[in-house]
């Protein structure tokens, strides 16, 4: 299966492509426009700032790749904020498939929200076999406010989009790569689609 | 809601794990890879990995262990022992651990966690204090737990949250080993004080010692290492026990 992880300059790049490599794919991670649209399914992954992560993206002109882009499309963590409209990290316009807003935890309690959560109203094929109120691994200090877009809902402070799905695009909150035997089934019903 | 986490440490030498007693002796515990694994099917939350007899010649041998670790292990992994540079860090990363902890390099040069905060994020830094109280104090000691500094554990974890660290793992010399329970109060302090997760570490030993360090001890996590590595107690049933006492965990 062609699968191509997008190359940027966001770490945790390695945990996906290992996770993958747990399941028996060996994915391409690459920042070329023409790779990455004729992949078979594309992954977001990333773990950093938004706005040194737009730079980098505009700076390759991927912006308008990922947004063009038909088939199955899964952002992670920083991936599923830079899909949404802005971000209040740094002020920064993100790429818009999703019309959601990304705000920063209140500091009510500790942040970055750090560990095993549950996620629960699972919608949509990416939850296939995932009961409601799974336990995954979250580390976000900003979170996407729900809406019509929301597929999986997380608890901390506030409730926060966990999962969004518009068209081919999917993205998660959490980290499916380093969350156990629950991950590994949401990235196969991932590839599956 | 979010759970406390169970974290089975790995001490590692020569590619194998060992477990330190109170810092001195040494017993074999296993394969590391097989551990970790098994760990993880059992429930463990997380795991770490630490190269006890780290040197230069003994890195790259690590980074190849690491890489097994990842392709083996479903859950987040953190790896420390001997870090003091951008580069060491880089290659632990890059062989697929989550999160690196700093102890002795960080006492040393502060200015290290800022860089790494900023190079790699404040989520994969943890920084890791062995403290010890006394003369009515808790203090930092480096290399290994050999090595007083004389400085105040709450100065020095506030300071290193200010650089930047994204965790504190605090081990307790007075406690490590002895099976008698965690050092609540200091653990408690740091808790309340700091705006990141500590995870407490030495003294774990019945199930009802890991309730008070997550209740009377405010932990985010426990890290312990023979009463898993030994069956003492199982993690499954550790973490039933905790949802009993109303501790929220992942089962």
């Amino acid at each position: 299966m062609n699968i191509v992880i997008i190359k940027y300059n966001a770490g945790n790049i390695h945990s996906v492509k290992i996770a993958l490599n747990r399941l028996g794919i060996e994915p391409v991670v690459s920042d070329d426009p023409d790779v990455i649209r004729t992949a078979e399914k594309v992954i977001f992954p990333g773990v950093g700032e938004a706005s040194t992560a737009m730079e980098y993206l505009s700076k390759n002109n991927l912006t308008g790749v990922i947004r063009g882009l038909k088939q199955p499309f899964l952002g992670i963590c920083l991936g599923l904020q830079l899909m949404c409209a802005y971000s209040e990290e740094n002020n920064t316009t993100c790429l818009n498939v999703f019309d959601v807003q990304v705000r920063k935890f209140p500091p009510k309690d500790k942040v970055p929200h750090m560990g095993w959560n549950n996620i629960t109203g699972l919608s949509g094929p990416l939850f296939n076999k995932i009961p409601d109120g799974s336990f995954v691994y979250f580390v976000h200090s900003f979170y996407a406010e729900t809406g019509p877009e929301t597929i999986a809902t997380g608890n901390y402070i506030l409730p926060f989009s966990a999962g969004l799905n518009k068209d081919n695009f999917y993205a998660l909150q959490f980290h499916p790569e380093k969350s156990g035997k629950t991950g590994e089934q949401i990235l196969r019903n991932f590839l599956a689609l | 809601m979010l759970t406390k986490r169970i974290i089975p440490c790995l001490d590692i030498a020569g590619g194998q794990t060992v477990k330190g007693v109170n810092f001195v002796n040494i017993r074999q515990a296993g394969d590391p890879v097989a551990l970790g694994a098994a760990y993880a099917e059992q429930g463990a939350d997380e795991l770490c990995f630490l190269d006890i007899t780290a040197t230069i010649e003994n890195r790259s041998t690590f980074a190849e262990l690491v890489k097994q670790i990842a392709l083996h292990v479903n859950i987040p992994f953190t790896v420390g022992g001997g870090i003091a540079c951008e580069k060491d860090v880089e290659v632990l990363l890059s062989a697929g651990a989550d999160k690196i902890t700093v102890n002795s390099a960080a006492v040393k040069n502060p200015e290290l966690i800022n860089r790494l905060a900023l190079n790699f994020g404040s989520q994969c830094v943890v920084l890791a204090i062995d403290t010890k109280f006394e003369e009515n104090e808790w203090t930092v000691y480096v290399h290994g737990g050999r090595t007083p500094t004389g400085i105040n554990t709450i100065k020095w974890a506030e300071e290193a949250c200010q650089r930047g660290a994204g965790e504190i793992l605090l081990t307790s010399m007075n406690h490590d080993g002895t099976k008698n329970g965690f050092a609540l109060d200091i653990t408690s302090a740091l808790s309340e004080k700091l705006p990141i997760p500590i995870i407490a570490s030495g003294g774990a030993g019945t199930c009802d010692l890991f309730v008070d360090v997550f209740t009377k001890g405010k932990a985010d996590a426990a890290l312990a290492a023979s009463i898993f590595h030994f069956g003492e107690i199982p993690i499954p049933k550790l973490k039933q026990y905790l949802k009993e006492k109303k501790v929220a965990v992942r089962l």
